[in-house]
């Protein structure tokens, strides 16, 4: 079976121990985890994992029933990078100086929609979203001037097909 | 906690007392009608230790020799009781000697609930003595788990920790309890967990998959059931005996569905599996229809999946989603419990009858049973072998015993040739493959089945690994009868050496102590057979006893277990020598 990128989103309970029983499912199976982002969902009180793998739809369908068995799990999903709406973010750190030394950086800035989050003597920091692509575009792009720092965040994921976790959570209760 | 849905009592509304943490867990062990709990004391369970001193009559426990032997004899317990068994150790080593019970318990279904104390909530991050991140540790082999650092959460947690446990597909879990929650005072108030909102235990059957499983099993010409550990945790044995009665169809177990079906039902055709019997493993790959049921089709049953069963439209019946489509792609999936959906299909089953088909399992069964199954237990050769043991065990037990088994070669011949008439009987570590499981969950399986004969088949090596726990049999005279194979080897792995490694025996023999000086040593009443003309009498004084037996029985060195499905090989490739 063939290998793609899968986005893999985790409705759970706020549980302190979670992540590492998730993380353990990858571990057991060897696949790698290529981002991983966990923030707070639609849901009060529920939290979403979104974790992206590079791996065939058979593991990635077993992880998801891993992944669900567990407590503290209310739903998990897995979808293909047409079925969703996705983004990642990044941070460059760059020396002040280059910004008057080297005209090419503010092109690059425009062309990038990158946006200007502060500036002072010693450095600038900008900040960019958008798909991996882009993002890698924009870091080769200022490479060459020298990048003080760089990060690059976890991806975040809506599906365009609906997720009924506030139904799925009513089923729970009633049953 | 709001994710938790608690009972409400509605009659007696409890009124809060003012205890401590420790007198807590007692009072939340006993509102879980828990009377018995293995462990071992230590610094950070001391607390709770202290505790059960004083309520000594109300809830008994037993000092296994060490921690592992108490996760074993917890679940000898929960097995043949099918309630939850428990088990508690302090920080640190009597944790992590937990561990593998833990993981036995968790690859084979095994509704248990492990205590551990750990250090004072301040310490923890400090490596303190003899702290270690149990929660951690055990997070991968338990159901679920929790460090409870607050007294006020005790409560919750344990109500939880047993609704987990036991619920749908059972599993350990194991709260792990800071030794400041276990001082501190709380208004204890308990009230039994019903409900967890992000955990749905048994999924709701869907008629349709019904429908379409009923359908393919009255078109189907060869229909055959292979039926797990499912059946006995559902405690489905009368709808599957219904079914299969109704239905006419050949049932074969895996090695813990074992008794879920008696062993001498018409229709019970055997062992599927690397020693099952010939018959079954054979003919799963000539069926039409293979009607899985609460099992979770294990290597050692499937052996190579690219030739297993592809013949066939396969159903699966199964309490767990994630067992579906896991190693065997299904084509019928019928989600719930056994128990549940047994009964919902049986009315839309065709009574029927496969003679043509049955005879076939028959005349398989023949050949085995004249090239290997006569002379494992009516030998004629010079040195005794397990098999005429175990049939003798059948012959003075009535085959009303509990047999419970450690991890070899003992283990298939025991698990080959006992004869059952009642579920929740064959007790073994089947998932895990456990050695020294044996001799721990004899004790917990006895002490759960006080009005049972409970005899233990065990090898020499695994009998060595947990050989301590003879101190638990003498302290509390329990009366188990201890079955010793000793062929002087690590029995199956030299039979390995001998097949696949050019009989290059690498640490497999093995130089045994005197066990019956051994058991004499612990006061235990004991024989040692060398002659096949003492085995009878032994088997029969063994069984006539009140008091524990050690029997030893010196089994022919170099024998080995057949038929054999080598390792990765097709279930059609079984050797019968």
């Amino acid at each position: 079976m063939e290998k793609q990128w899968y986005t893999i989103s985790v409705y759970s309970e706020n549980h302190v121990g979670l992540l590492n029983r998730i993380s353990g499912i990858f571990l057991k199976r060897h696949i790698n985890i290529e981002s991983l982002n966990v923030s707070k969902s639609e849901i009060e009180g529920v939290s979403k994992f979104t974790i992206v793998v590079f791996t065939t739809e058979d593991w990635t369908r077993k992880i998801v029933g891993q992944i669900e068995k567990q407590i503290e799990v209310i739903k998990a999903y897995y979808h293909t990078d047409d079925e969703t709406i996705y983004q990642e973010s990044a941070l460059f750190k760059i020396a002040s100086h280059l910004l008057f030394d080297e005209r090419q950086i503010q092109n690059i800035i425009k062309e990038s929609n990158a946006q200007i989050v502060t500036v002072n003597r010693e450095f600038f920091a900008l900040a960019k979203t958008g798909r991996r692509h882009e993002i890698d575009e924009m870091h080769d792009a200022l490479e060459p001037y020298g990048i003080m720092q760089f990060v690059r965040s976890g991806r975040i994921t809506v599906t365009k097909a609906a997720m009924p976790i506030s139904e799925i959570l009513q089923e729970f209760q009633e049953n | 906690m709001e994710t938790l849905k608690a009972e409400k009592k509605d009659s007696k509304s409890q009124k809060a007392i003012r205890i401590t943490g420790a007198e807590a867990i007692i009072h939340c062990l006993l509102a879980e009608g828990v009377d018995l709990i293995y462990g071992y004391p230590g610094g950070a369970i001391m607390p709770v230790y202290d505790e059960l001193y004083k309520f000594q009559d109300k809830l008994t426990h037993i000092l296994t020799r060490h921690e592992q032997g108490a996760t074993h004899a917890a679940q000898g317990y929960a097995r043949v009781t099918g309630r939850v068994g428990v088990a508690m150790a302090t920080s640190g080593p009597g944790a992590t000697n937990l561990v593998t019970g833990i993981a036995d318990a968790q690859i084979d279904s095994t509704p248990m609930v492990c205590i551990t104390g750990q250090v004072t909530r301040s310490l923890l991050g400090s490596d303190a003595f003899q702290e270690t991140d149990i929660v951690g540790i055990s997070t991968p082999v338990t159901k679920w788990n929790y460090q409870i650092t607050k007294v006020e959460e005790i409560p919750e947690i344990m109500a939880k920790a047993f609704y987990i446990a036991r619920s749908g597909r059972p599993g350990p879990v194991l709260v792990d309890i800071t030794k400041n929650a276990q001082f501190d005072e709380l208004d204890f108030v308990y009230e039994k967990c019903t409900a967890v909102r992000s955990y749905k235990p048994v999924p709701k059957p869907q008629p349709s998959s019904l429908e379409k499983a009923a359908e393919l099993i009255n078109s189907a010409k060869k229909p055959f059931i292979v039926f797990g550990q499912g059946v006995i945790l559902g405690e489905a044995e009368a709808e599957l005996k219904a079914l299969v009665e109704k239905a006419g169809i050949p049932a074969a177990w895996t090695i813990l569905g074992l008794s879920a079906m008696d062993t001498d039902h018409p229709l019970n055709v055997g062992m599927v599996g690397m020693h099952g019997n010939y018959g079954p493993n054979m003919l799963t790959n000539e069926c039409d229809v293979l009607i899985a049921i609460g099992m979770r089709f294990d290597d050692r049953v499937t052996g190579d999946l690219n030739t297993y069963a592809k013949q066939a439209k396969i159903i699966h019946f199964e309490i767990d989603p994630a067992e579906v489509n896991k190693n065997v792609k299904v084509d019928v999936a019928v989600l719930g419990n056994a128990k549940e959906t047994l009964e919902q299909i049986l009315p839309m089953l065709d009574k029927k009858e496969h003679k043509e088909w049955k005879a076939e399992f028959d005349k398989m069964y023949q050949i085995e049973y004249d090239t290997l199954i006569n002379k494992d237990i009516y030998p004629t050769k010079e040195g005794l072998t397990m098999g005429e043991v175990i049939e003798q065990i059948n012959v003075a037990s009535g085959q009303k015993a509990v047999i419970v088994s450690d991890v070899g070669q003992h283990q298939m011949i025991a698990c080959r040739y006992a004869k059952f008439k009642q579920s929740k009987s064959n007790i073994t570590s089947g998932g895990l493959g456990t050695m020294g499981f044996g001799l721990p969950a004899a004790i917990g399986a006895k002490m759960g089945a006080m009005d049972r004969e409970v005899v233990a088949i065990i090898g020499d090596g695994g009998y060595q690994m947990t050989i301590q726990e003879l101190g638990v049999i003498f302290q509390h005279n329990v009366p188990v009868k201890i079955v010793v194979l000793n062929n002087d080897h690590l029995g199956m792995v030299r039979q390995w050496q001998e097949l696949f490694f050019d009989r290059r025996y690498a640490s497999t023999v093995m130089t045994n102590p005197d066990f019956v000086k051994i058991a004499e040593g612990y006061h235990i009443k004991s024989r040692r057979v060398t002659e096949r003309g003492d085995l009878q009498d032994a088997v029969k004084e063994m069984m006539a006893s009140k008091d524990p037996y050690f029997l030893e029985v010196k089994v022919e060195k170099e024998d080995n277990v057949f038929p054999m499905i080598p390792s990765g090989a097709s279930v059609s490739d079984i050797r019968l020598k």
